[in-house]
Formats: structure tokens, C-alpha cells, sequence
């Protein structure tokens, strides 16, 4: 029950970041890609009905560690409190840009929106990603499973590095959704910028990975998730330069996923590794809940998740489609919000489009 | 202060913030909704545009309701571990299923809702909100059988370190002050959406607004909301009876009864009064109806402040057991007068509906708009009673609260947190304000060509 629980809950990072990830990667790209306020708009829409369902993969992970690990949950959330908070503040702000940015005509408004979404896209990842590195290459953690640094301890070279890699597969990954998302300038825009940051996210990647092994690793050979990612990277290089389109973006997908297993593979059975000492690491073992909660648990989870994977991936079964610069013409958002000036205009979003419409499918 | 302090304000200050949100966009969904169902179901053109139109009310305010609910998901881990640790796997399950449950069938279907106008066919596009709709009552469900097992632990057991183990997840849902306190939490939801909804028809009669259509939602909102108050105090009611038989403290402090009294009598006002005070100048008390409200018997006993306090330091060691006595006795009655005012107010609606003059009332359609406040009041005052009477208990009768803190955490580092909530808080709860008045006073979308009945209704863009 108590591995069941731990696999659950990397699933559940994964999910995470690999949905959330472009995600991120949007809104940090959305002016580069958009470079207008049409532009822009077209480039937010394309996450617009799927970021929020995507960010509460995030939640149910950090509920699901609360309730499976509480141990866990409580020294990791205690450990890194100003980090959370500010993640806190990057999560909320990025948040709220997307439903308010829109609700006021006006360009400073939307400007200073814009901005908060990019920072609070960079901030959240690169925080998060910087937690995962530090919660692996270990923290002053005492007999009681309390930390003992402070908050600059938290940023320690192998975190930083851990945050600055998933900031590069975020955006990465932001951009060869862009590219399989939209039509005409903001497509060609999207495909060249994951050329400009395909390289360097894939050194970064190599060099986070081999890190990783050296710190957690066992023997000289890399272990075959940590191969997998070193793979990927150069894989998810390869195809944005070479094939582009649904390949580059299914390569990044696999980069993601596979990185965040690297971090939990390395890690088990600990969860969390002490820099103090090594018998005061947490592990599954030392912060688990009881039988009969993880057994509960086990059932909800294992009935409700299908449930979930499910709608959610019907929502993007129903949401295939390119998003470009013809959907907004004439209609400012705060307009399109209420819906009423061009209410009857209706048929320019409609499914009786005159306009031919790109499939996903295609490339 | 200490950081036990500070992160009880913390706390404080980022619930009673989130609790301004949650209700209404429960009540607000489930009208919506409604709104949605009339139009489907009879296809008339005002329906639709009302449906639009308060759904961006909506989700203006489910925004700021799901990135605060974010900062509650994290804040036991970073301010409360030592409860965290002692408790997650009791506390975590509920909060677990909540996600799993709960938060994505919300945070998807609303999505789906908003961006799938012209995607879905009708039918299923209705289902869509309707799925909201749940997902809005079950987290508000998840949430509250947590919150009901720190008032009236149940279903566990001790283990031989003295940790509390789950050993029964139904006594959670079968906890008598989980199923009046939901019920209670639902009732009020529903009032503060349709107060909402009442005050911005009213504002929109008033202000030219198109009479036809906005006299239909006010209309709606009033039947909702008179039964909806109604029965929000008759289940607080009897909440009130259930916490008097699992936390004495609580009901004793709500009328700083001091000393135990049988038949006991309830004050409408009183001048002085506090922990530092217990005699105070209590004004007009009504005989038998704190026996009624207390235990619902009309010479029933109410053990007060001072008995309990001995009987606590017996059972639990030394220490000081009274909740604030200011907080719980003015709580109780704000949440109690404003909740009459709110009632008198739907009946006096009922009958101008019924006189067909509710859209000509200009005195009414003022006082719905300032009366829009009150549910708030009364849902903070309400968690207030709630949750400051628990005191000094985090967890009643197994966790005291300075206990529960996380002994990592410098008040430093809180001090710095709470500022930074605050000043976050502040300037989103402005916005939110802002956008919501500038939406409400809106004018509706123009009925649509008959031409384009048939036609997909366009989707809500960012």
C-alpha cells in the first residue's frame, strides 16, 4: 500500500507538470509569440479552458501527500514556507491575470496583467522545480524531522539548477504547444522559438540528469529513467528541428514525464533526504498514514481517477482545434466576456465558420 | 505576538477571505444553472442573456475563490505541521478526496462551460454547469467533514504513541455536526447568492435596467432566498443544540454564561461582558429561549463558563479553557439579527412580487442593493462563532492550538507571510470588488435576431 501510494502520487506529479507545463510555458511565451494584443489573446485561449483543470493536478498532489505522507507534508510545506509563499503569490496573480486581463478595455490594464502571467508562469516552476531538487539532494533535517536552515539554505546550486531545468522544459514544452495550437504568424512565431530554446533546454537537461545521478544515482551507469531522460531531451531537440508539430510536442511531453520520474525514482524509498544525517532522511516508511486511511484512499482514488483522466481528456477532445488571429478580430475581449456588441456575431466563432478551419490533427 | 498568534491571524485572515468567495459562487453557480435549465427548457431569449450575464459574475468570482482555496490547501503543512503530522491521516483523506472529487470536476466542467457555448451541443453544454454546480457543493462537503472532525473528533482511535488513527471514514460523514453544519453552510451559500443576484436586478430596475428580464431574476433569487434563510436558521438551530452537547465552551460563551442556569434566559444586548468581565449589564432577556436555542427543552440546562473551566482543568490539566467570550457572544448575535433582517427582507420582496409592484418599489429595490451585505457579515460572523469557540482546542479535547504550530516556521517568517497575504488580499479583493460592480451594472446582451435561435450561442473568450 505504502509503494501504491508513492507511485500514485509521482503519477500525480507528473500529470502536474506535464499538463501544467505548457501551460507555464504559455503564458511566459504568450507576448513573444503574440506580439500584439490580438495575438496575445489568441495565444491565452489556446490554454483557456484547460489551465484551471490542469492546476488542480497540483493540489490533489500536495492533498495526496498530506493525506498518504503526512509526515511528509508537514515538514516538506514547513521547510520551504517563504518558498511556498511565493509560489502562493506567482500561483494567485497568474491566476487571476487570466480571467481579468480581459474584463477591462483598456491597454494598461492588460499590459500590467500580461506582465504578473508571464512572471508568475516563470516564478512557479522554476519554485517548484527548485523544492523537488532540494528535497533530493537533501536539507538540514533533524531526529525530529524538522528543517533546520533557513530560507536561503533552500536555494542550494543543485535546486536552483533542478528549477532552472523545468523552467527550460516549460517553456520548451509552451512553445511546441503554441506551435500545435495555432494558425498562421503566431504558428510559425511558436515553431521558431522552440528551435531557439530547443538546445539549450537540451543541454540543461543532460546536465540536470547527470547531476542528479551523481547525486543520487547508484554505480557509474545511469539508471534506466535517468537514461530516459537523458534520451528525450536530445529526442525532443531532434524533432523540433526536424519534424516539428505533434511529434515535437509529444517529444517535450516525454521529457517532462520523464524528468519528474527521474526525481521520484531517485528518491524512493526516501521522500525527503537530511543533509544532517542520513538516518534522519523521511521516507515512505517514517511519515506514512495508517493502513486503514491509505486503504480508504486507495479505493477513492482508484475509483475516482479513471473518472478524472476521462472528462478531462474529453475537454481536450472537444477543444482540438487552432486557435488564431480570425477568431478575435473586432471583438475586444471585455466585450467578448459579456458577449453583447457582437452578440449576433455569433457565427464568427461558430461551428458555421466560412473560414476553413486547421485540425490538430494535421502536421 | 507569537507565531501562535500570528498564524492564528494568518489563518484567520486568509479563511474569512476565501469564505467571502465560496458562497457565492456556490449559490451563484446553482442559479446560474437554473437559469440555464429555464432557458433550455422553454427557449426564451431573456433566459439565455441571463444566464450570460450572471455567469460572468460568476467567474469573476470563481477566480479569486479557487487561487485563495490554493493558499488553505498549503497553509496546514506550512504554518500548522505539528497538527499535520499528528493528524493527516485522519484530516488529509477528507481534503485528498476533495481534490480527487471535487476540485476537478469544477475547475474541467467550468471550463467546458465557459469556452464550449458554440462546441457542445445544448444538452450537453447544460450538463456542463449542472457538473460545476456538484463539483461546488461536494468540495464545500469534503471540506466541512474536516472541519467537523477538529469540532467533534470521531471514527479514530489512539495508538500507543497517543496518535489518533482513522479507523471508521463513515463516522466523518455520519458526524452529527459535519451533517447540520453542511446543511447549514449550503442553506447560507444559497442566501448570499441570491442576495447577490437580488441586489444587482435591483440595481438594474432601478437604473433603466430591461424591467422584463431582471424583474425575472429577482423574482428567482427572492424564492430561493426565503426558504433558503429559513432554513438556515432553523438548522443553525439546531447546530446550536449539537455543539452545546460536544463543545459546551462554545454555546456557554455565546451568552457569557458564566454560571450554570436551569431554565436559562437569552439577552438581546448586553453592555460590558468579555473575559475579564462576567457580570455584565445584560438588556431585555427573553426567558427560556437559551434553554430552547441550547438544548431545544424549555427548562433545559446550560453548564456555564465557570463550571466547565474546572471541570476541563480536571480532565485535561491546568490551563485556561474559555474561548473569547466578546467574540462568540456578538458573533452569535450578529449572525442571528442580521439573519431576521435578511428574512423580513425576502417576505416583504415575496409581497411586492405578488402585488406585481416589485419592479415600481424604489425603496425596496434601494434596500435590496445595500442589503447585499449582509449575507457576508453573517457567513464571516457564523465562522467566527464556529471556529474561535473551538478555541483554544485546534483539535476539541485531543490538540490545543499553540501546540499545533510548526516549530520550524520563525515568527519572523509569518510576520513576512502575513504581510504579504494582506497586501495581496487587499489589492485582489479591490479588483474583484471593482470588476464585479462594472459587471453588475453591465447592461444585458441585446436579445438575439430570430434568426439566430437556432444558431450555436459563441463562446465565452478570454
Amino acid at each position: 500500500m505504502i509503494p501504491f501510494w508513492f507511485i500514485l502520487i509521482t503519477i500525480l506529479w507528473i500529470g502536474f507538470f506535464v499538463l501544467e507545463g505548457f501551460d507555464f510555458g504559455v503564458g511566459m511565451l504568450h507576448s513573444a509569440v503574440g506580439r500584439d494584443d490580438t495575438g496575445r489573446r489568441a495565444a491565452i485561449n489556446t490554454i483557456g479552458p484547460l489551465w484551471d483543470g490542469n492546476e488542480v493536478w497540483l493540489i490533489v498532489a500536495a492533498a495526496a501527500i498530506f493525506a498518504a505522507f503526512p509526515g511528509w507534508y508537514a515538514t516538506m510545506f514547513s521547510a520551504f514556507y517563504l518558498a511556498v509563499v511565493l509560489l502562493l503569490a506567482a500561483l494567485i496573480v497568474r491566476g487571476v491575470s487570466f480571467e481579468y486581463r480581459g474584463k477591462r478595455d483598456a491597454p494598461r490594464w492588460r499590459r500590467t496583467w500580461d506582465s504578473l502571467m508571464t512572471l508568475g508562469s516563470l516564478l512557479a516552476p522554476f519554485l517548484i522545480g527548485v523544492t523537488l531538487g532540494d528535497l533530493l539532494y537533501g536539507l538540514p533535517i533533524n531526529a525530529s524531522q524538522q528543517y533546520t536552515g533557513s530560507f536561503w539554505g533552500l536555494l542550494q546550486p543543485f535546486g536552483v539548477v533542478t528549477g532552472i531545468a523545468f523552467v527550460s522544459i516549460c517553456l520548451l514544452h509552451g512553445a511546441t504547444f503554441l506551435a500545435l495550437k495555432t494558425t498562421g504568424d503566431l504558428r510559425d512565431r511558436a515553431r521558431w522559438l522552440a528551435r531557439v530554446f530547443a538546445p539549450a533546454t537540451g543541454l540543461i537537461v543532460v546536465i540536470w540528469i547527470s547531476w542528479t545521478h551523481v547525486i543520487a544515482g547508484h554505480g557509474t551507469l545511469l539508471n534506466p529513467i535517468e537514461l530516459a531522460t537523458w534520451i528525450a531531451a536530445i529526442a525532443a531537440v531532434w524533432l523540433v528541428f526536424s519534424r516539428a508539430g505533434g511529434w515535437a510536442f509529444a517529444a517535450t511531453t516525454v521529457t517532462m514525464a520523464v524528468s519528474v520520474l527521474a526525481i521520484f525514482v531517485d528518491l524512493y524509498p526516501r521522500v525527503m533526504v537530511s543533509s544532517t544525517s542520513s538516518a534522519f532522511s523521511l521516507t515512505v516508511h517514517n511519515t506514512a498514514s495508517g493502513h486503514y486511511s491509505l486503504t480508504v484512499m486507495t479505493v477513492v482514488a482508484v475509483v475516482l481517477l479513471p473518472f478524472v483522466l476521462a472528462y478531462q481528456s474529453w475537454t481536450y477532445y472537444v477543444f482540438r482545434r487552432r486557435v488564431g488571429r480570425q477568431d478575435f478580430t473586432g471583438r475586444s475581449p471585455a466585450a467578448t466576456a459579456r458577449s453583447s456588441p457582437a452578440w449576433n456575431d455569433g457565427r464568427n466563432t461558430g461551428e458555421g465558420s466560412a473560414e476553413p478551419r486547421t485540425d490538430t490533427q494535421r502536421s | 505576538m507569537t507565531n501562535v498568534d500570528l498564524a492564528r491571524w494568518q489563518f484567520g485572515f486568509t479563511s474569512v477571505n476565501h469564505f467571502l468567495f465560496v458562497p457565492v459562487t456556490i449559490g451563484l453557480a446553482f442559479l446560474t444553472a437554473l437559469l440555464q435549465t429555464a432557458w433550455h427548457r422553454s427557449r426564451k431569449d431573456e433566459y439565455l442573456r441571463l444566464t450570460r450575464f450572471f455567469g460572468t459574475l460568476l467567474v469573476i468570482n470563481v477566480a479569486i475563490g479557487v487561487v485563495t482555496g490554493l493558499v488553505q490547501e498549503f497553509q496546514f503543512g506550512m504554518n500548522w505541521s505539528a497538527y499535520s503530522r499528528l493528524v493527516g491521516n485522519i484530516f488529509g483523506a477528507p481534503l485528498a478526496m476533495e481534490g480527487l472529487a471535487a476540485f476537478f470536476l469544477e475547475s474541467t466542467f467550468l471550463g467546458l462551460w465557459l469556452f464550449g457555448w458554440d462546441k457542445l451541443p445544448r444538452r450537453v453544454h447544460l450538463g456542463t454547469i449542472w457538473a460545476v454546480c456538484l463539483g461546488t457543493i461536494l468540495s464545500a462537503a469534503f471540506i466541512l467533514a474536516a472541519n467537523s472532525w477538529m469540532q467533534h473528533p470521531v471514527g479514530y482511535t489512539l495508538n500507543q504513541a497517543h496518535q489518533p488513527q482513522l479507523t471508521d471514514i463513515w463516522a466523518l460523514f455520519t458526524n452529527p455536526v459535519f451533517v447540520w453544519g453542511y446543511a447549514k453552510v449550503l442553506f447560507a451559500s444559497l442566501v448570499t447568492g441570491a442576495a447577490v443576484m437580488l441586489a444587482v436586478s435591483a440595481w438594474q430596475l432601478r437604473h433603466g435596467g430591461d424591467a422584463g428580464v431582471f424583474t425575472r431574476s429577482a423574482r428567482l433569487a427572492l424564492i430561493v432566498l426565503v426558504p433558503a434563510i429559513l432554513f438556515a436558521m432553523l438548522v443553525g438551530d439546531e447546530l446550536g443544540v449539537i455543539e452545546a452537547r460536544y463543545q459546551p465552551m462554545k454555546i456557554a460563551a455565546a451568552e457569557a454564561q458564566w454560571t450554570t442556569c436551569q431554565p436559562c434566559s437569552f439577552s438581546l444586548f448586553q453592555i460590558g461582558g468579555g473575559n475579564n468581565d462576567q457580570t455584565p449589564t445584560q438588556i431585555i432577556a427573553i426567558p427560556h429561549l437559551l434553554s430552547l436555542l441550547a438544548t431545544n427543552h424549555w427548562n433545559g440546562k446550560v453548564i456555564g463558563l465557570n463550571p466547565l473551566q474546572a471541570q476541563y482543568s480536571r480532565q485535561f490539566g491546568p490551563g485556561y479553557y474559555v474561548p473569547n467570550v466578546f467574540i462568540q457572544y456578538w458573533s452569535m448575535r450578529v449572525m442571528a439579527y442580521l439573519g431576521g433582517l435578511v428574512f423580513l427582507l425576502g417576505v416583504w420582496g415575496l409581497w411586492l412580487v405578488r402585488r406585481r409592484t416589485l419592479a415600481t418599489s424604489r425603496l425596496f429595490l434601494w434596500v435590496a442593493v445595500w442589503a447585499s451585505v449582509l449575507p457576508f457579515a453573517m457567513n464571516t460572523a457564523g465562522w467566527l462563532l464556529t471556529e474561535s469557540g473551538r478555541q483554544p482546542w485546534i483539535i476539541q479535547g485531543i490538540m490545543l492550538t499553540k501546540n499545533a504550530v510548526s516549530p520550524s516556521v520563525s515568527t519572523a517568517d509569518v510576520a513576512i507571510s502575513l504581510g504579504a497575504f494582506v497586501v495581496l488580499y487587499g489589492v485582489l479583493g479591490v479588483v474583484d470588488l471593482l470588476l464585479m460592480l462594472k459587471y453588475a451594472r453591465e447592461q444585458l446582451p441585446p436579445p438575439r435576431a430570430e434568426s439566430d435561435a437556432d444558431r450555436p450561442v459563441p463562446a465565452v473568450q478570454y
